[in-house]
């Protein structure tokens, strides 16, 4: 219906938006295998898989995987029963109460990662809990179950409410009525909140640099390595994480597409 | 309450209140009065405490307001973070808008999913790049000299100029994604129907489009505004010496001046900001805080 | 097994909205009993009171003469069927079946032979293995009701569960519930809009409107001596005249309205004087020899006439007026009437009731 004009400035505009979006991870990749000491595409030096075994020596990448590992699932053993069980109470409560708790849940998602950083570090040091790797993974999940409970909400309120109506008539308790008909139901969306959790908590820097006290995260450890010292071997790191988070969002976006169907 | 109940039984419902307590309550709501109660106290020797000088005091907040260097960087961020928005919008709006009238489905499933990918990656990383890509002599300044644009290479990182172009980059999706769903509502023949009146391109965006995606806009705008004011990462990377971001000074206080009471007022202060712009934005687009969530 | 109900002045609430108004009723033990009326009658209401999963604001329902009060639906006796029958998508029909079964801990072996066998008696022994979306309508309905069944309930609860299927199948499953009911000799509780359904199925119905009991009695009874304008206008067809009741005898009244004076039978509480609706149904409104014969007669100019097969609606009446309708047999003369021909109705005073006015059923 545009006119064609229009069409071709259109296509022009999106192919520079879509080199404006890739051209970076390109320049990110392309750099891990340049055989410079500093970082870039130019001048080129050569190939090299050098930075790559540097990585892979390196036990202070290590460990900070471990630590990011740890928390990530933390917080996915923290976050997902919470934004569930929060999710499931805001679903059967109506009026101003409803639109309280909803704002206060929603809230964290606005607030600066460095504020739920820093509140989280004053609140627990007041009450004589140092910093460390756990208050990280407290302040994360302040915000990661809002995520979850928003996406245990979507699916909720498209869940017939006769089913647990059904259930309990035929005899099962509560509880039985959420193991066996509820959770089933919430199955994929609980699977899919838990890998976004961990992703979000694995990403997170701004909330973990104020709470980390001494320990080193993946992020932590690429901004330190940036600010300091920056060597290729932070470009094949990031290769590393392209490939792993590429695969990820292909995955969830097929899984996606399957399960919006159901 | 007793609609929970009978849903749900006593068991669950306790479960249920109790986790929705102890977010909100020990991870949310208390943290936050706890930080501003702690931006009245004064920094204090551990002797000290609990003596008369271990008084709630304003003192925090007068010091910053007095920091005319400090004040200039929080204007600095206010006014950076506003144009990295304005900026996020403007390149967002083509791309929203093909993806909601023009794009057939295919071509809005791959474009969507090439618009997660690079937002999937760490904030840190794509950052990252774009200091690579803007170096002195990195490879922007390489192709455009090679291609004759340019005779010698250009300082691209100066001033706020790399943290705004980074900060545009790493918050476009914030922008593309609640533009693109407004849009998306819009009804196909409103759009015939101005054209059929002989509309002008550029009227039909200003007064039938644009109007209605103002709730989308008004999302996007939220999400990169608060985003942008509140990231450490893109102007520790990609910020010119000298030019420093609220929360670098933020992070100072903190790991650098050990004095936390005042780190707190100045965070006090970035929250407060991003809490007005939040409530203006809402109140002048009239949305709500069940469109910002989706 | 089967047990009986005992509605105490039940009355239920919602804000100011009162759904259901004092209503007392007792449905006997092995009863096929149903609440009929139009949507929002209180009907659902009070089907979800006895099942649990509402309280009554004020009244006591007792299962059994057990008093229901904060029993939660999961202890009650009873099983419901659903209107969208809420069959667990997830689970292959005998787990279905069997779910009742599993969550009062009975083992697997056990409850997968005990769903067989409820699925050979509602004739779906081969699909006990198949997802409930692989099923057609009329087998999910089976479905739903062995599951029910599974638990052995006293009373079974219906909640117009044939209204999604086609005519046919729907006229089927009357049969085939009617047949459960009969073997099984639980209670059945059973609601609908459908007259048709609640008249051929039910021992006893109840008529509601607006929260509000209209009447309770066997089928012919809500056919032929309805007990109020409602009842009268909601179940089956009727010739509707006002008017006010100027003598009265015995059962017997005089009724002077527009189109005349008429002398009917009397219904519960209408006194000489009282502004009062008097009923005819259209197969008591004769044509012909019979009318000239009836006490009562009208005369109207023929309207129109509606073929229906093995009997003719006859409408008559002048324009701005609701047509008067008799209902005779097939009759080759009645079909070749023009529009405007002078016409004589009648019928005997007998088949004519007067009722005190009140509420009447829309169209």
């Amino acid at each position: 219906m545009e006119s064609r004009l229009t069409r071709i400035i259109v296509k022009i505009y999106l192919i520079v938006f879509l080199l404006y979006l890739f051209a970076p991870l390109f320049v990110m990749v392309i750099a891990a295998f340049n055989d410079s000491k500093f970082p870039t595409v130019m001048p080129w030096k050569g190939w090299t898989t050098r930075w790559f075994e540097d990585l892979w020596a390196d036990d202070r990448m290590w460990g900070a995987v471990g630590n990011s590992i740890l928390v990530g699932l933390a917080v996915v053993i923290i976050a997902v029963p919470i934004g569930t069980l929060a999710a499931l109470l805001l679903d059967s409560i109506r009026g101003r109460t409803r639109s309280f708790l909803y704002g206060l849940m929603v809230a964290p998602l606005l607030v600066p990662g460095i504020i739920i950083g820093i509140s989280t570090l004053i609140f627990w040091n007041r009450i004589g809990v140092p910093s460390g790797l756990h208050l990280s993974t407290v302040g994360q999940c302040s915000f990661i179950c809002s995520y979850v409970m928003l996406m245990v909400l979507a699916r909720l309120q498209r869940m017939d409410r006769s089913l647990e109506e059904a259930a309990l008539d035929l005899g099962a308790t509560h509880l039985q009525t959420l193991r066996l008909i509820v959770l089933p139901y919430l199955r994929t969306a609980l699977l899919t909140a838990a890998v976004l959790a961990f992703f979000q908590s694995f990403e997170n820097f701004n909330t973990t640099l104020f709470t980390r006290g001494g320990a080193t995260t993946v992020t932590i450890f690429i901004a330190s390595r940036i600010r300091t010292g920056v060597t290729p071997e932070v470009n094949a790191l990031g290769l590393v994480l392209i490939t792993i988070t590429v695969a990820a969002a292909v995955i969830y976006t097929i899984r996606k597409k399957n399960t919006a169907a159901v | 309450m007793k609609a929970v109940l009978s849903r749900y039984g006593t068991t669950l419902t306790g479960m249920m209140v109790l986790a929705t307590f102890i977010w909100l309550a020990v991870m949310v709501v208390l943290p936050y009065l706890v930080m501003v109660e702690f931006s009245f106290r004064p920094n204090l020797l551990p002797a000290d405490l609990g003596t008369e000088k271990d008084h709630l005091t304003a003192d925090n907040y007068g010091t910053l307001f007095r920091n005319t260097i400090h004040i200039n960087v929080f204007i600095r961020t206010i006014w950076g973070s506003a144009l990295a928005t304005f900026l996020c919008l403007c390149v967002s709006y083509p791309v929203a808008y093909f993806l909601a009238k023009m794009a057939t489905a295919k071509q809005a499933a791959v474009l969507l999913l090439l618009l997660v990918i690079p937002f999937w990656i760490n904030e840190i990383l794509r950052t990252f790049a774009w200091f690579i890509i803007l170096a002195y002599n990195g490879p922007l300044n390489g192709v455009l000299q090679m291609f004759g644009f340019i005779d010698k290479p250009i300082r691209w990182i100066y001033g706020s100029n790399g943290v705004i172009a980074g900060m545009v980059y790493a918050y476009i999706v914030f922008m593309v994604f609640p533009v693109y769903n407004a849009i998306e509502t819009l009804d196909r023949n409103q759009i015939e129907a101005a054209r059929d009146l002989g509309a002008s391109l550029w009227r039909i965006h200003a007064r039938v489009v644009l109007p209605h995606a103002k709730p989308g806009i008004a999302v996007g705008c939220i999400m990169v505004f608060t985003a942008a004011a509140g990231s450490y990462i893109v102007p520790a990377i990609l910020g010119a010496p000298g030019t420093r971001w609220f929360t670098e000074i933020i992070y100072q206080w903190f790991f650098e001046g050990q004095n936390w009471q005042q780190g707190s007022a100045y965070a006090f202060l970035l929250l407060a900001l991003c809490i007005a712009f939040v409530m203006g934005m809402m109140r002048v687009f009239k949305v709500g805080l069940a469109d910002i969530a989706k | 097994m089967s047990q009986d109900i005992a509605l105490e002045t039940v009355t239920k609430k919602f804000g100011d909205f009162t759904a259901v108004r004092e209503v007392a009723l007792n449905i006997r033990a092995g009863e096929f009993f149903s609440f009929l009326g139009p949507s929002g009658c209180g009907k659902t209401t009070i089907l979800r009171m006895i099942s649990g999963f509402i309280e009554p604001t004020q009244g006591v329902i007792r299962i059994g003469g057990q008093d229901m009060r904060g029993i939660g639906p999961n202890k009650r006796p009873t099983a419901l069927i659903f209107q969208n029958l809420a069959l667990f998508p997830l689970m292959p029909v005998w787990q279905n079946v069997a779910f009742g079964l599993e969550v009062r801990g009975v083992a697997k072996a056990v409850r997968r032979k005990k769903a067989e066998e409820l699925l050979a008696t509602v004739e779906l022994a081969d699909s006990a293995g198949k997802m409930v979306s692989d099923l057609s309508g009329g087998q999910r309905q089976r479905v739903a009701i062995a599951r029910a069944l599974a638990v052995e309930p006293q009373v079974m609860l219906l909640d117009e569960p044939l209204s999604a299927l086609d005519l046919k199948l729907r006229q089927h499953m009357r049969a085939e519930l009617r047949r459960i009911q009969k073997r099984t000799g639980v209670t059945f509780v059973y609601i609908t809009h459908d007259q048709g359904e609640a008249l051929t199925m039910s021992d006893r119905v109840a008529v509601m409107s607006q929260g509000v009991l209209q009447q309770v009695a066997v089928p012919m009874d809500i056919y032929n001596d309805p007990a109020t304008a409602f009842v009268a206008s909601f179940v089956g067809e009727s010739n509707v005249f006002a008017g006010r009741v100027t003598e009265t005898e015995g059962g017997t009244g005089r009724i002077e309205t527009e189109a005349g004076s008429f002398v009917a039978r009397l219904g519960a509480g209408v006194s000489r004087g009282d502004q009062a609706l008097l009923f005819v149904r259209p197969e008591q409104m004769h044509l012909g020899a019979a009318a000239e014969a009836a006490l009562n007669r009208i005369h109207a100019p023929f309207s129109h006439a509606e073929f229906e097969g093995n009997f003719v609606n006859v409408f008559c009446g002048t324009d701005g007026h609701k047509p008067l309708m008799s209902q005779t047999r097939s009759d080759p003369g009645v079909l070749a009437l023009t529009p405007g021909a002078p016409m004589t109705l009648g019928f005997e005073s007998a088949d004519g009731v007067i009722l005190p006015a009140g509420e009447l059923a829309r169209e």
